[in-house]
């Protein structure tokens, strides 16, 4: 059973980036383009894992993992955030709101597939 | 998909994301502080950045960081984008560019001008507000606010460590030996909130398990009574001894996101006494990883069939795991009925918080969009056209055998033409797109020509959103920045002028975009000293373009700045003097069938003005007879239509004859002998006189044996299979089915002036 990952990112380089890693690593991927869209697809995408942007328009990444951390279903997923934002305050900031960790951008996609690995059974 | 069509949507993103972080600066520029607007160009430079990352395009990366940085200060209110700032940061946004373009297509980036730039962004990112440069004198409403409580730059630019983290040794099938490697003796005891996160202490506790030999100890002393356990509260703690050379980082950066919601202590465990310790009173058992590994994750049965090992310590090993499952899985089955009253306590207020933005978000989010390649809306432009002609075809059968008009055929084609009509509308709706981008480039030129210049301009723009036709606005580019440079270098005055004029120290220039009468008009406008009208007569006399004593109404001056090689520019500067003159311009203007034309007022500016089709597919025509030929005249370069009377007709020369026309005389040219369609002038008594508007505002009458009536025809160029036919500018299929020619109205009165169409290109072999 293929492990299936939501990613909401607003650019559409980075998206695609997302795809080509997680397909090549043998997840399922689903995408959304902002935390708006993020929830919209939550119940349908059903992920055993989300990986965020924090920067998007309409709702950023820490509405959105706040928004998933509401929902009774999803309320204990595992989600990680990738940005490029390193300044501690942000780290926070996606903590308080629910993340369970974060990967660096521009991420390498051995240190993604480890991130994911790390928070998944 | 691969690298390189990633890197492909990368730079086509990027130019999304320059054009949005201009728009955004220009609308700060404007004193727009919406925090949405910060927030977008944040995001432009940003994503940029991002995207670069991944690429290792450092060069963009570095650049885009540091503007990030200072852009990251204007967004927490440290610092205020006053003119100066912004300033800068428009430049920062040309560079950014340059560097886009420069990872794209290779060459290289003025490095100075890009390394003056960091300087600058880093100054104001450290709290330094920058003077109005001396070449640019601000005028006394621009000087430089000071910043208050300007904070020191974020110093943590990287402020927590990528994840590094590797199964390499996981796998390998010799451990080194214990006691050779550092052991430490780790306490982790995990907090509710843990779980809450979405973090697992059995993911934690198999992660480090892969950083060497572990043994595990869990205490389960603080677990309640089964009626008063609370299901999502963590009761669980960890006791681990860990053999490993990965070093104590390695360790910590396991419990990386974890740290703030459990209590970890990490302690190196001296000796072999210590490690063998009393506080554990059991052996040291090896973790088992298979458990995990196995679906499902964690349970009870699964860490039964290992009874094998049976001992207290596999005893203290299931209750561990199984309880760190427990956790788990009751968090993830815990339906409403669990966390009822968490949900309940969520204010209302925040409710009414998430609809306004969503309503908010709804607004701005815009309609969907979907790309399409160029070619495929360009053969259903095609498609449509001949939809349209076969359309008029069928028309005009139909009426030819159903003279009265009345059966119910006749009917269904009149919805037909209303819906071929349509289609025709909707699929040129498509190709048209906002004048915007265009625009968009033009701030920057002004930027560039007013440094150059050390003159202080400002552009406003108006009705960017008015939509053209694709290769309209493609074609307008060059055009509009030659005026544009022209505007600001010779328009404009210095500062030092200008307040001597009383003039504000900063020139404006408009652009302005709009629709009218079926047409885009675009108008150019300046605050600047307006047309020297002495130097351009005198440079015109110079130039023996007009006679010494020529008796020249202002209009006419102004416009013979439009006539081939004219430059009133004393010297040839570096900006408009590139051998591109405004006759260029105007040529380029009317090849998209357009106009222009300029007026000035001595001190206070010029106004140039293009009107432009809104389409090259498509045009409104007069469709005449010359000779026994149908041609069609542009509708647009017709003034007036009118029936000459003998009264009206002089001679004028050997062979020129004028019309009079409301107490002035116009030249009288006749298109069938201009075409060489007949041998000799046509009687004008028996034609039509078409007034039109030529080159340089002057009119001209064209005479035409009849008229038809006028129609929109579909454009089909001749030039793929006739090459260039002087005086024609393309053809159309009419109604009947026949070939018509279009006539190039601006040819044909070039024609009448004496530079006469080439013989050899008789068109009545064409026709």
């Amino acid at each position: 059973m293929k492990k299936r990952v939501l990613t909401v990112d607003d650019s559409r380089t980075i998206r695609n980036m997302l795809l080509v890693t997680l397909n090549n690593a043998g997840f399922e991927t689903i995408q959304a383009e902002d935390g708006v869209e993020g929830l919209e697809v939550l119940e349908e995408a059903n992920p055993d894992v989300i990986v965020t942007d924090i920067n998007m328009p309409r709702l950023d990444g820490f509405g959105f993992i706040e928004g998933v951390r509401k929902n009774d279903r999803y309320r204990a997923i595992p989600i990680l955030v990738l940005t490029t934002e390193s300044d501690a305050e942000k780290k926070n900031r996606a903590r308080q709101a629910g993340a369970t960790g974060w990967i660096v951008k521009p991420f390498d996609p051995t240190k993604l597939i480890d991130a994911i690995e790390r928070v998944t059974a | 998909m691969d690298m390189n069509e990633i890197k492909e949507i990368f730079f086509q993103e990027c130019e999304e994301q320059l054009a949005e972080l201009e728009s955004g600066l220009l609308k700060l520029n404007d004193g727009d502080r919406d925090p949405e607007t910060v927030n977008a160009v944040f995001r432009a430079v940003h994503s940029i950045k991002g995207g670069a990352g991944a690429f290792g395009l450092d060069d963009l990366v570095s650049f885009a960081h540091v503007f990030e940085t200072t852009l990251d200060c204007v967004r927490s209110n440290r610092l205020d984008p006053g003119p100066e700032v912004l300033k800068v940061m428009l430049k920062s946004a040309d560079v950014l560019a340059d560097l886009t373009n420069a990872a794209r297509d290779g060459g290289s980036v003025d490095e100075a001008r890009s390394r003056q730039l960091i300087k600058e962004l880093e100054a104001l990112a450290n709290g330094e507000v920058p003077q109005a440069s001396a070449a640019a004198p601000a005028p006394v409403e621009v000087v430089a606010k000071p910043v208050a409580a300007v904070a020191p730059p974020p110093v943590n630019d990287e402020g927590f460590q990528p994840v590094a983290f590797s199964f390499d040794d996981f796998d390998a099938a010799e451990e080194p030996p214990l006691m050779e490697m550092p052991t430490y003796e780790i306490v982790f005891k995990p907090k509710s909130d843990l779980y809450a996160k979405g973090n697992e202490a059995t993911l934690l506790l198999r992660d480090l398990s892969r950083l060497g030999e572990m043994s595990i100890h869990c205490d389960m002393g603080a677990l309640p009574t089964l009626e008063r356990l609370n299901p999502e509260s963590a009761y669980f703690s960890w006791k681990i001894q860990l053999a490993t050379d990965k070093g104590e980082d390695a360790i910590r950066t396991v419990f990386e996101f974890a740290e703030w919601d459990c209590d970890l202590e990490i302690s190196l465990v001296e000796d072999e006494a210590t490690q063998s310790g009393e506080e554990l009173p059991m052996q040291p058992v090896p973790f088992d990883l298979s458990i995990l590994d196995d679906e499902p994750a964690v349970s009870v049965g699964v860490v039964e069939e290992e009874e094998q090992l049976a001992s207290r310590q596999q005893d203290i090993r299931n209750a561990a795991v199984s309880a760190a499952g427990t956790a788990s899985n009751v968090l993830q089955m815990a339906q409403s009925a669990a966390r009822a009253p968490a949900e309940k306590a969520a204010p209302a207020a925040s409710a009414a918080a998430q609809s306004a933005a969503a309503q908010q978000a709804a607004a701005s989010a815009g309609t969907p969009t979907i790309r399409v390649d160029l070619d495929r809306v360009d053969r259903l432009i095609n498609l449509v056209g001949e939809l349209v002609i076969n359309q008029a075809m069928l028309s005009q059968s139909v009426v030819e055998n159903d003279a009265n008009g009345t059966s119910s055929i006749n009917m269904g084609l009149e919805e037909l033409q209303q819906l071929t009509r349509e289609i025709q509308d909707s699929v040129m709706a498509i190709r048209a797109q906002p004048v915007k981008p265009v625009f968009q480039r033009m701030s920057r030129i002004v930027r560039e020509i007013a440094d150059m210049t050390g003159k202080s301009v400002r552009l406003i723009t108006e009705g960017e959103n008015t939509e053209v036709d694709k290769t309209v606005i493609d074609k307008l580019a060059e055009p509009l920045t030659h005026m544009i440079r022209n505007a600001v270098d010779h328009g404009l005055e210095t500062p030092e002028k200008r307040l001597a004029a009383g003039k504000s120290a900063e020139g404006t220039v408009r652009l302005t975009a709009k629709h009218r009468s079926g047409r885009i008009v675009i108008e150019l406008a300046d605050d600047g000293a307006g047309i020297n009208r002495e130097k351009v007569r005198q440079k015109a006399i110079d130039n023996d373009l007009i006679a010494a004593d020529a008796n020249l109404s202002d209009e006419e001056i102004d416009n013979l700045i439009f006539h081939a090689g004219f430059s009133t520019a004393d010297k040839i500067s570096d900006i408009s003097g590139r051998g591109v003159g405004m006759d260029v311009v105007k040529r380029s203007i009317q090849a998209l069938g357009g106009r222009i034309n300029i007026s000035s007022k001595p001190g206070h500016g010029s106004v140039f003005t293009m009107s432009l089709p809104l389409t090259l597919a498509v045009l409104d025509g007069m469709v005449v007879t010359v000779a026994n030929q149908t041609l069609v005249v542009p509708l647009t370069a017709i003034v007036e239509t009118l029936q000459p009377e003998a009264s009206a007709i002089h001679s004028f020369g050997s062979n020129q004859r004028l019309i009079s026309i409301r107490n002035s005389f116009c030249p009288l040219v006749d298109v069938g002998r201009i075409l060489n369609f007949r041998a000799i002038q046509a009687n004008p008594v028996e034609g039509v006189a078409l007034l039109v508007e030529s080159e340089g505002g002057g009119q001209r009458a064209l005479m035409v044996d009849a008229i038809q009536g006028q129609r929109q025809v579909v454009i089909k160029s001749l030039e793929a299979n006739y090459t260039h036919v002087p005086g024609i500018a393309a053809a159309t299929i009419l109604g009947d089915g026949r070939v018509a020619l279009i006539l190039d109205v601006d040819a044909i009165v070039a024609a009448s002036r004496g530079q006469s169409l080439k013989p050899e290109m008789s068109l009545a072999a064409v026709g």
